[in-house]
């Protein structure tokens, strides 16, 4: 892990030799990333360690624009032997492209590089947990599968990361956040059930409570029966919900629409979804993490992006907003991309049901599916944003106010248009992490007409 | 670089390893994509460092460093054995290894002309040109390309005494025409959706002849904008070799993966209803159906040499007559079912990752039907389905669902109409008994997955299939609603 001090002096480094390719005739600008990680993993399953991994891995970006032409190389040598190849190679590599008058250059100091908003993320205790402490937390989780005759299986991860940004007309930003993550499945007879949480602090992941909440829905789950497919009214847990929703992010770059791929084109401005759904992007929010600067170190703004089922606005990198006539969001992946930009730090504004307001709305001839996560989920039909996808880990039966029994897994095809025009309720809005994608901060959700297309044999 | 390696080893030995492997990668890569008429990225990578796995203690640990120096070799080293040691604590019996010969050897992937040595305007114009037919099409909204390259320099030596290093070649190449209108999005690529990779220098994007199929598919692309939909129903289809390919690899390839089967990745990708108890006991799939694992297979972007814990490559089968026989595995997966080797298929996206175990080229063995229009003639009607544009199935790999780019109803053994949002799905050992009829090794293809994930945390790998068209009788299709609008 480096230093801010370290990363800067990298970063000084290779901008001064890039300094000596840039000529009045040729004038460049090199931006110099740096990012890093030392996230050790520890897996288990059947009640053992599987396998353990201590990686510590430093790369170094660079980004040469010179005549209108641009190129990003990556090295993970950082001698200055190493440093100064990338900086020859990048020059020699710029001059091979044609021209592109569309590229920008880089960008100035960002007024606000520094948020006061923004949480402390970063915990020494947790960045610098071991082997050891890692097993210790292994075995509790495979002490309690033991002691109920399970089998437990998961991850426990501990570390830290951290990136730089620098570039030639001074631009400096630095960003360090330790991370803990723990998933696990508990199963019996080939019945399982799961849960994960991820957070930059080790001590707000309850490891015992998680492992005891998924121990006692693992043995909910037993004896599974098959359901017809059909629309169901569906709740569906945190977990359920940021693995569907996540498939949208990227229709809110300002890129998907200028590429007319988002299935919102054309669509800024008008209803979308449901009264009860806003969804803004926030770097500072208490529940969120991540670094508060783009691929291109400018500042991340926050803001809406539906309000009240109203498409109010898009994500931007500085190309996308030049293209629309619009300003940077500070929403950049690293560049030159053809993605352009993404949603980095999600919030879908939740509600104020109980999982038992959510059940008692279940009555009479209605019958709904509870979801515990969702599994593989992949676009259907871009246009409609119609997705695809299996429930797994705990699916279950609701009928009149109460869960009733297990069911077998569903698969479901689903246009997240629909869904989002059919929630019911909603609980409040959590941090919460899935296997689909990134964790955001999302609350669970009672949809209506929930289409459920085929079974499967578990 | 075996100087680096024996370091490691005896830094492991020293603090208290009793089985020691380390990996030393030199990998050079360089990525072109175009987006119409302009380059939109340009990146070249190099990446250089050592992985080291240990077994102390009873149990794994892995490190892995980019600093090669011997001071940091060895502290890498010291914390492996410190992580295995930690993971000795929680086994329920210390690790054993199936048994190897011990190697010497040096491997180098076959290629022509090696890609590095192509001149970037070159590569560039290619894409570019192809962009320029494409975007004259009217309607194509969108025209992309990518070439994608990739150089292994690889040394692998462990405790045991083997010794072996290898040099693998991967090149990679695709051009895309997306058309949109209010309703829908349409996207044709070519060779395949994730474009076509491997094992094999530039010789490759020459003969897929990117600009001699650009023209074809942006008007395809157009003309699914107002196609009719896929229709829905239980109809005889004809699945295109590379759609068949992704087919093989998600229900026969991670299905067979030992470590699944054994529950080991059931957090996270999955486990398999390929469970120990149904090897020569499964009617997997019809009598036609022979699926290998053939890390052999040259050309093929699952091939190597020896995979990444020093087991020579093997061919096996998986599904012999339609029976299901054999796993990909490990040395310790092996052991642990009785195996007396490892099927060797244990690999690492980079010196980085652990190995884990990894489809190598999971492939269809070729039938008789012919040529694909033989086999449409031989049908009569039905549907054939080309190029998978969305891949689902569950966590077991029973279930899954698959819809591809494009597909063409034919009748009276002539293709009638195209159609639009085609998806099909179904049960995996059920539709492989329905399989009757595989092409002949004319129409036989190795196809590059470049992008198979798996593992915590997530490791990308490379995996080959080969497979030429096959039908599958009353085959579930349109369930999934995208082509039930007309």
């Amino acid at each position: 892990m480096l230093s801010e001090s370290q990363s800067k002096k990298i970063v000084d480094f290779v901008l001064e030799l890039c300094a000596k390719h840039s000529s009045k005739k040729h004038p460049a600008q090199a931006e110099v990333s740096i990012t890093g990680s030392n996230v050790a993993t520890s897996r288990f399953a059947n009640n053992e360690v599987t396998q353990n991994q201590a990686p510590d891995i430093t790369t170094v970006a660079l980004r040469v624009l010179q005549d209108q032409r641009q190129v990003r190389l990556e090295t993970l040598d950082l001698s200055d032997k190493g440093l100064t190849k990338l900086v020859e190679s990048a020059f020699e590599a710029v001059k091979l492209l044609d021209r592109d008058e569309q590229i920008l250059p880089l960008p100035s100091k960002s007024k606000k590089d520094k948020d006061d908003k923004l949480p402390v993320r970063y915990d020494k205790a947790t960045a610098s947990e071991t082997a050891a402490d890692r097993a210790q937390k292994i075995g509790e989780i495979i002490s309690l599968a033991k002691a109920s005759n399970l089998s437990a299986a998961g991850v426990y991860c501990t570390g830290a990361n951290f990136e730089a940004i620098g570039n030639s007309n001074g631009l400096f930003n630095y960003y360090r956040e330790s991370s803990c993550e723990c998933s696990l499945t508990i199963s019996k007879d080939g019945i399982t059930s799961w849960a994960k949480a991820h957070a930059p602090k080790a001590l707000d992941i309850k490891v015992k409570d998680m492992t005891e909440r998924v121990i006692a829905k693992t043995i909910k789950a037993q004896n599974p029966e098959s359901l017809p497919p059909g629309k169901y009214m569906a709740i569906l847990e945190r977990a359920a919900v940021l693995d569907l929703l996540c498939q949208l992010w990227w229709d809110f770059s300002a890129t998907s629409h200028i590429d007319k791929l988002s299935c919102l084109l054309d669509k800024v401005g008008q209803k979308v979804f449901g009264d009860n759904v806003t969804i803004y992007d926030d770097v500072c929010h208490p529940l969120q993490c991540g670094s508060p600067f783009d691929g291109e170190g400018q500042a991340r703004m926050s803001l809406p992006l539906v309000q009240r089922g109203v498409l109010t606005g898009l994500v931007h990198s500085r190309q996308s907003a030049a293209k629309m006539q619009a300003k940077s969001t500070g929403h950049a992946l690293p560049q030159p991309t053809g993605y352009g930009e993404m949603p980095a730090n999600i919030v879908v504004e939740g509600g104020t049901s109980t999982i038992q307001d959510m059940l008692s709305l279940v009555q009479g001839k209605d019958v709904a599916v509870l979801l515990t996560r969702v599994w593989y989920v992949r676009e259907v039909d871009p246009a409609t944003k119609l997705i695809t996808g299996m429930t797994r880990d705990g699916t279950f039966l609701v009928q009149n106010g109460a869960i009733v029994r297990p069911i077998k897994n569903l698969r479901f095809n689903i246009s997240l248009l629909d869904l989002l025009n059919n929630v019911i309720a909603m609980g409040p809005s959590l941090r919460t992490a899935g296997e689909e994608g990134q964790p955001a901060v999302v609350p669970m959700m009672l949809v209506r007409d929930f289409n459920f297309t085929e079974g499967t044999r578990f | 670089m075996f100087d680096y390696l024996d370091i490691a080893l005896d830094a492991a030995k020293h603090y208290g390893a009793t089985y020691a492997d380390a990996r030393l990668i030199d990998q050079s890569s360089e990525l072109i994509e175009t987006k119409n008429l302009t380059v939109s990225v340009f990146n070249r990578g190099n990446s250089l460092g050592i992985g080291i796995r240990v077994i102390a203690g009873g149990g794994w640990g892995f490190a892995a460093t980019q600093k090669l120096n011997k001071k940091a070799i060895i502290e890498c080293a010291k914390t492996a054995v410190e992580v295995a040691k930690a993971s000795g604590t929680l086994m329920q019996k210390p690790l054993q290894l199936a048994p190897e010969p011990i190697y010497n050897a040096t491997w180098v992937s076959p290629h022509k002309v090696d890609p590095f040595s192509v001149s970037v305007e070159t590569k560039c114009a290619l894409l570019i040109d192809c962009a320029k037919t494409m975007l004259a099409v009217k309607g194509v909204t969108l025209a992309q390309g990518m070439l994608h390259f990739i150089r292994d320099d690889k040394y692998f030596a462990s405790s045991e005494g083997t010794r072996v290093r290898q040099i693998a070649i991967r090149s990679g190449c695709l051009i895309a025409a997306s058309a949109s209108s209010a309703q829908e999005r349409q996207r044709r690529s070519y060779p395949c959706s994730f474009g076509q990779y491997e094992l094999a220098g530039y010789e490759m994007v020459q003969n897929w002849d990117l600009p001699g199929h650009a023209q074809q598919i942006a008007e395809e692309a157009v003309a699914l904008l107002t196609a009719a939909n896929c229709p829905q129903g239980e109809i005889d289809t004809i699945i295109g070799s590379s759609q068949l390919g992704l087919q093989i690899h998600e229900s026969m390839g991670h299905p067979s993966e030992l470590d699944r089967a054994l529950g080991q990745e059931i957090n996270f990708a999955g486990a398999s209803f390929l469970t120990p108890d149904l090897r020569n006991n499964l009617k997997y799939g019809s009598d036609i159906v022979n699926l290998v694992a053939d890390a052999t297979a040259p050309g093929a972007l699952g091939s190597f040499g020896f995979d990444d814990e020093g087991v020579a490559a093997q061919c096996t089968y998986l599904v012999k007559d339609g029976m299901f026989e054999g796993y990909l595995s490990s040395r310790d997966t092996a052991l642990s079912i009785g195996l007396p080797r490892s099927g060797g298929a244990m690999r690492a996206e980079s010196w980085r990752f652990v190995p884990i175990i990894r489809m190598t080229n999971i492939s269809l063995l070729p039938g008789n039907a012919g040529t694909l229009q033989e086999l449409i003639e031989d049908t009569g009607s039905g549907i054939y389905m080309e190029t998978n544009k969305s891949w689902s199935i569950d966590s077991m790999r029973f279930n899954f669902q698959f819809s591809t780019e494009i597909a063409w109803e034919f009748k009276k053994g002539k293709r009638t109409r195209m159609l639009k949002n085609p998806s099909y799905s179904g049960i995996t050992p059920v539709f492989w008994n329905t399989c009757d009829a595989i092409c002949s090794e004319s129409d036989y293809t190795y196809w590059g997955t470049p992008n198979c994930g798996k593992g915590q945390p997530m490791q990308v790998m490379w995996t080959g299939h080969g497979a030429s068209p096959a039908r599958f009788r009353k085959l579930t299709v349109g369930i999934s609603g995208s082509g039930a609008k007309a």
